[in-house]
């Protein structure tokens, strides 16, 4: 199929662009296989360059034959379009409605980018399991790294290295996977260097309603106890839909088969009902009515930040198991593709002073969320807008990047990172130039040989005029677990993604230059100073006379 | 101290709400001004302070096995707990606090340094001079003149003997006008915007009942709009509900009727009255001292308090009347019914929009003691300083501080202050440790002679100015100029948990940018000195002795330990 069949009409004349905070342009708007283009043809004023693939949906408007078409984007943008002449309004909008749900990955615009910069180090290389686990191999001689998975047979979210304890065999871990939703036999994710305490994750056991047990299962997982110590399982999905899954051949493990671990059950909701939630979120973010009462309600009729809350408290019970009661834990919810990996990786961010790093927190994502299989692709690729119906989507990675944020803002000092980080995430998982969160898993990656054919976002972060704009002025490496508070009066709506084309930011915006060149000036001045007193200190031995008045 | 019964308890936990399992164990003391409890633990020893006129209540919950407890809730929205062994002394501190925190005679401002220095006081009393303030804003003038009608309070002895009027109003216009006001609380300047010439002009509603009017107060009106050249119209802002006001009528009050007042504009705000406010604060500190309240109860609790909706109405009311004054050049009189509580949050609250000095730490005490402390806000009635009615007690100060706080975190570069500032004012408004906020006029509190008799709060807080330094600001940051315009769209507002959430705890200690960005700019400021140091010596190449031994000291400070220069996680003694 070629693009061009798709656009009818590729350029019109005379468009007027209105969009958030910025003057209203007079322009030519071109459509592209990937792209809405409008330009002034002036120097000086800004150009739009839109993805379609960041387009959630459109509304026409007419009047007589003025046409207008309402963009609204994922990132949660909407702008407006004012077309001279009813058949190019129609044409156009016809066609941005087809580039902007096309189905095939290979036509993805990833494909097709070229970068304009030059990448210095390879994304797709910078953040391998192997070398991932060079680092738990310096602490830790009780875990080995099994290739089990390596045609990606035994379990086909998962990627093909996968870190099990030392003891068990890869033969156990195939018959574990086989007791295990979508073959997501237990694995590690966070060793605790504090204590040796570990966290693994995995998918719902399959124990069905005849309570199936499987003793590889057991071996596998008592493999990370201690003597006599007991571990926690802690499962994200409440008692009663934990039971519900049984009759789907689902389940949660018993206290007679695994006497050695504590289950406790948390409250995250589904996907579908987290999607619900953004949607009534961004609905009530955008009412006119200007009334409190009716704001209040709206926010908690969306339910979005009770969803915060639990995923942060769920998160903070699994670090707490782990750093003050010096115990292993085990999270899964059904898939464990979802809630698990939001306590996972949020976990981590509380226990490990490393994630909180610019570095640290790509290597997070990549190995919690990507190598660990979350959906990307089907989870992202309708936002709050679409008027289709939803099918897999939900805002599951948006949630953990909202309760980075909470975290940040409860530490402000404790990141290396800026809020423009987790934004700059959550825009690309929803439409990207880059490669990285295409496809479901690891092995959908690889199938479509997507670190040959497509950039990586890493490639793009972590050059050093990006890593400098990311950056958190206040960072000041600390090696503390940090305790978020999830009270609800400590936990604030993100205004940085909700708010950010409502309500203008540029007086949040100038405080924080003015933070940077407050930070900025006090380091210039230490290194004059410092070269001062080098320079005084030389003098003095040159001069030893000096010393003694 | 006829009311201390127990001045000594031994043995009494003090109880961390958040972590119950964590006690402190100490003894507490009754001293004729504090509750003080003193931690046994002979390395820290940490003291907890409360001021009896802080107290706002002491609860004692049934007792139980291992003691009785009692909760001590302050004024400003805090809470300790304590667990006494005997319930027989518990009854007693309980009794004790009950009177000590209602007792005039023992009021703290009053028995605070008795003795010191009368030069010193009667100094620390001229700190502020409201009158330099009007002449900053350019009055008097050829426009606005100063009236000596009410000296002796002869015309209303609410408001200050000092007012300002439309040159042309002539003495019988100024007595009529104020007989046909509630209380007498005839309009007359507050604020003088030079750029434009509009003024805003405040006093209580008029008598006007059903068809009543008064053709001297409808001269007062048409002298201020005439004294604002090239505008031919003047709004009257009427901050109550419409409704409010129509129900005033039948007792004879109400408002101007626009048929008998020419040229006028009728605007209605809408903030509620202080019954409103002060049930919805009390759901307010409710709320946040419920255990461990779901995100819904948090945020029904939130909506059904209403207070975030009565700020917005604050809010808007002074940017109402900003925008009038600043972008149309049209004069505002505002009035409410008595003109001393809603008046005073929108007067207030507008000349901090339109201002950029009432944005300075001294520049908000100016507008205290003009808006509210000058022109009679009651004080005494609606903090409970004494024990009084309980109607007459409402928030109505919180609203105006809270307001100045939501615009802080609208505008983080505007505000000279800090948010500390803010709440440093709100527990002096409550403590009666100062004798600025006591009584609830200009005329009571000569009549009690304060100023022979206590201290002013003023100087203090800017003997402590550090601490309450915003450091974002800069006098010559563009938010610091002009007019602010604050977006007061309801998801604009938030809860002021530095108000009333102020006692929880955090693991580390919580980080606050502004305490590191102070704590930057003081070491700025000695690498700044040092470099000054350095400089004077570098070029000759030869230090003198004095020099070198100051460099001596400071180079223990090596940057990468910048963090030994930064006072953040010291936690000294809590003085509530």
């Amino acid at each position: 199929m070629e693009f061009a069949e798709l656009i009818k009409t590729p350029r019109v004349d005379g468009v007027v662009l209105r969009r958030p905070f910025l003057p209203t342009v007079e322009g030519t708007l071109c459509l592209t296989g990937h792209h809405l283009i409008l330009s002034s043809r002036q120097d000086n004023t800004e150009e739009l360059w839109l993805l379609h693939a960041n387009i959630d949906a459109i509304e026409k408007r007419f009047v007589g034959s003025l046409g207008t078409i309402i963009v609204k984007c994922k990132d949660l943008r909407v702008i407006q379009l004012d077309i001279p002449g009813m058949e190019e309004c129609l044409n156009i909008a016809s066609s941005i409605e087809v580039l902007s749900t096309l189905d095939s990955v290979s036509l993805m615009y990833p494909l097709f980018y070229r970068p304009m910069f030059q990448v210095i180090e390879d994304g797709w290389k910078s953040f391998l399991p192997e070398d991932a686990f060079k680092d738990l191999e310096s602490m830790t001689e009780e875990w080995r790294l099994s290739d089990v998975n390596k045609d990606y047979s035994v379990c086909s979210s998962y990627p093909p290295l996968v870190a099990v304890p030392k003891d068990v065999d890869d033969d156990t871990l195939r018959k574990a996977a086989a007791f295990r939703h979508g073959g997501r036999f237990p694995v590690l994710s966070y060793y605790h260097k504090k204590n040796g305490m570990v966290m693994m994750r995995s998918g719902q056991p399959l124990t069905g309603t005849n309570g199936r047990r499987c003793k590889e299962d057991e071996k596998l997982i008592n493999a990370t106890l201690r003597a006599g110590k007991r571990g926690y399982i802690i499962d994200t999905r409440t008692v009663s839909v934990a039971q519900q899954a049984k009759a789907r051949g689902g389940g949660f493990e018993s206290e007679a088969n695994y006497p050695q671990w504590r289950r406790i059950h948390k409250a995250i909701e589904r996907s579908s009902i987290l999607q619900e939630s953004l949607i009534k979120l961004v609905e009530a973010c955008n009412d006119q009515s200007h009334s409190m009462d009716r704001w209040l309600s709206k926010l908690e009729a969306s339910n979005w930040q009770t969803h915060v809350k639990e995923i942060l408290t769920s998160a903070c019970l699994a670090a707490q198991c782990i750093d003050r009661e010096g115990a292993s834990v085990l999270v899964h919810g059904t898939e464990g593709t979802d809630s698990t990996l939001q306590v996972t990786s949020l976990a981590q961010i509380i226990l490990d002073p490393a994630c909180r790093t610019i570095q640290g927190f790509q290597a997070l994502v990549e190995r919690e969320w990507l190598q660990a299989g979350h959906p990307f692709q089907q989870r992202c690729s309708q936002s709050a807008y679409s008027n289709s119906k939803p099918r897999c989507e939900a805002p599951v990675f948006l949630l953990f990047l909202d309760c980075v944020w909470q975290i940040l803002r409860q530490f402000p000092c404790s990141f290396q990172f800026s809020q423009h980080f987790l934004v700059l995430l959550f825009e690309h998982t929803y439409a990207s130039q880059f490669g990285t969160f295409m496809g479901n898993s690891a092995s959908e990656r690889s199938k479509l040989n997507l670190s040959q054919k497509t950039v990586s976002l890493w490639s793009w972060v972590n050059r050093p005029q990006e890593v400098e704009r990311l950056s958190n002025p206040l960072y000041e490496a600390n090696c503390l677990v940090i305790w978020p508070s999830v009270a609800p009066q400590s936990l604030l709506l993100w205004e940085g993604v909700f708010l950010r084309w409502k309500r203008s930011s540029r007086c949040l915006d100038e405080a924080y230059d003015e933070m940077v060149h407050i930070i900025q000036y006090n380091k210039e001045l230490q290194n004059k100073v410092n070269n001062l007193r080098r320079q005084l200190a030389q003098l003095e031995t040159e001069e030893p006379l000096l010393q003694t008045p | 101290m006829e009311h201390i019964r127990t001045p000594k308890v031994e043995n009494v936990r003090l109880i961390d709400r958040t972590a119950p399992r964590k006690a402190m164990v100490g003894t507490l003391y009754l001293s004729a001004t504090h509750t003080i409890f003193v931690e046994n633990n002979p390395e820290t020893r940490r003291e907890t302070w409360v001021l009896h006129s802080m107290v706002a209540s002491v609860e004692r919950p049934p007792t139980t096995p291992s003691g009785s407890h009692l909760v001590v809730h302050t004024k400003n929205f805090q809470v300790v707990q304590l667990l006494i062994p005997q319930e027989r002394d518990a009854m007693d501190v309980q009794a004790s606090l009950a009177r000590l925190s209602q007792k005039y005679s023992e009021l703290y401002c009053l028995s605070i340094n008795p003795n010191a220095n009368k030069e010193e006081r009667e100094e620390s009393w001229s700190f502020l001079d409201l009158q330099a303030d009007y002449r900053r804003m350019g009055v008097p003038n050829n426009l606005w003149v100063s009236t000596p009608a009410n000296s002796e309070y002869r015309v209303c002895d609410t408001y200050p003997s000092e007012l300002f009027v439309p040159k042309s109003a002539t003495p019988p216009v100024i007595v009529g006008s104020s007989k046909f006001r509630s209380r007498g609380r005839l309009p007359v300047l507050t604020y003088f915007h030079q750029d434009t010439l509009a003024a805003i002009c405040r006093c209580s509603q008029p008598l006007s009942g059903f068809s009543a009017r008064s053709q001297e107060d409808e001269q007062m009106l048409e002298a201020i709009m005439k004294s604002n050249p090239g505008s031919d119209y003047i709004y009257v802002v009427d901050t109550r509900p419409k409704l409010n006001a129509m129900a005033n009528r039948a007792a004879g009050k109400g408002y101007e009727n626009e048929d008998h007042y020419a040229n006028i504009k009728l605007q209605f705000i809408g903030i509620e009255n202080i019954h409103v406010m002060r049930n919805s604060q009390q759901k307010i500190s409710w709320l946040v001292n419920l255990k461990t309240p779901s995100m819904g109860d948090f945020l029904w609790g939130l909506e059904s308090s209403g207070w975030l909706k009565h700020i917005k109405a604050v809010l808007d009311a002074g940017v109402f009347i900003a925008k009038a004054v600043a972008e149309e050049g049209i004069s505002v009189v505002v009035h409410c019914s008595d003109g001393w509580d809603r008046t005073a949050q929108a007067c207030s609250v507008a000349s901090v929009l339109l201002e950029p000095y009432y944005r300075t730490m001294k520049g908000l005490m100016l507008l205290i003691e003009r808006d509210w402390v000058s022109f009679g806000h009651k004080f005494s009635h609606r903090y409970n300083h004494l024990e009084g009615d309980p109607k007459e007690v409402s928030p109505v100060i919180d609203q105006f501080l809270e307001c100045v706080w939501q615009l802080s975190e609208q505008f983080p570069c505007a505000f000279e202050f800090n948010e500390r500032f803010l709440v440093q004012l709100h527990r002096h408004v409550y403590s009666c440790q100062y004798g600025n906020f006591l009584g609830n006029s200009q005329k009571e509190r000569r009549d009690m002679g304060l100023r022979e008799r206590t201290h002013s709060l003023w100087p203090q807080l800017w003997k402590d100015r550090a601490q309450y330094a915003n450091p974002l600001y800069r006098a010559d940051h563009t938010q610091t100029q002009g007019m602010l315009r604050p977006n007061t769209t309801p998801y604009c507002f938030k809860m002021w948990k530095g108000m009333y959430n102020r006692m929880e705890k955090s693991s580390p200690p919580r980080q606050t940018p502004t305490d590191l960005l102070t704590a930057v700019r003081e070491e700025t400021q000695q690498l700044e000195e040092e470099l000054t140091n350095h400089q004077e010596v570098a070029p000759g190449g030869t230090a003198q002795p004095g020099t070198k031994q100051g460099i001596q000291t400071r180079s223990r400070n090596a940057p990468n330990e910048r963090c030994s220069l930064r006072p953040i996680y010291k936690f000294i003694n809590i003085s509530l």
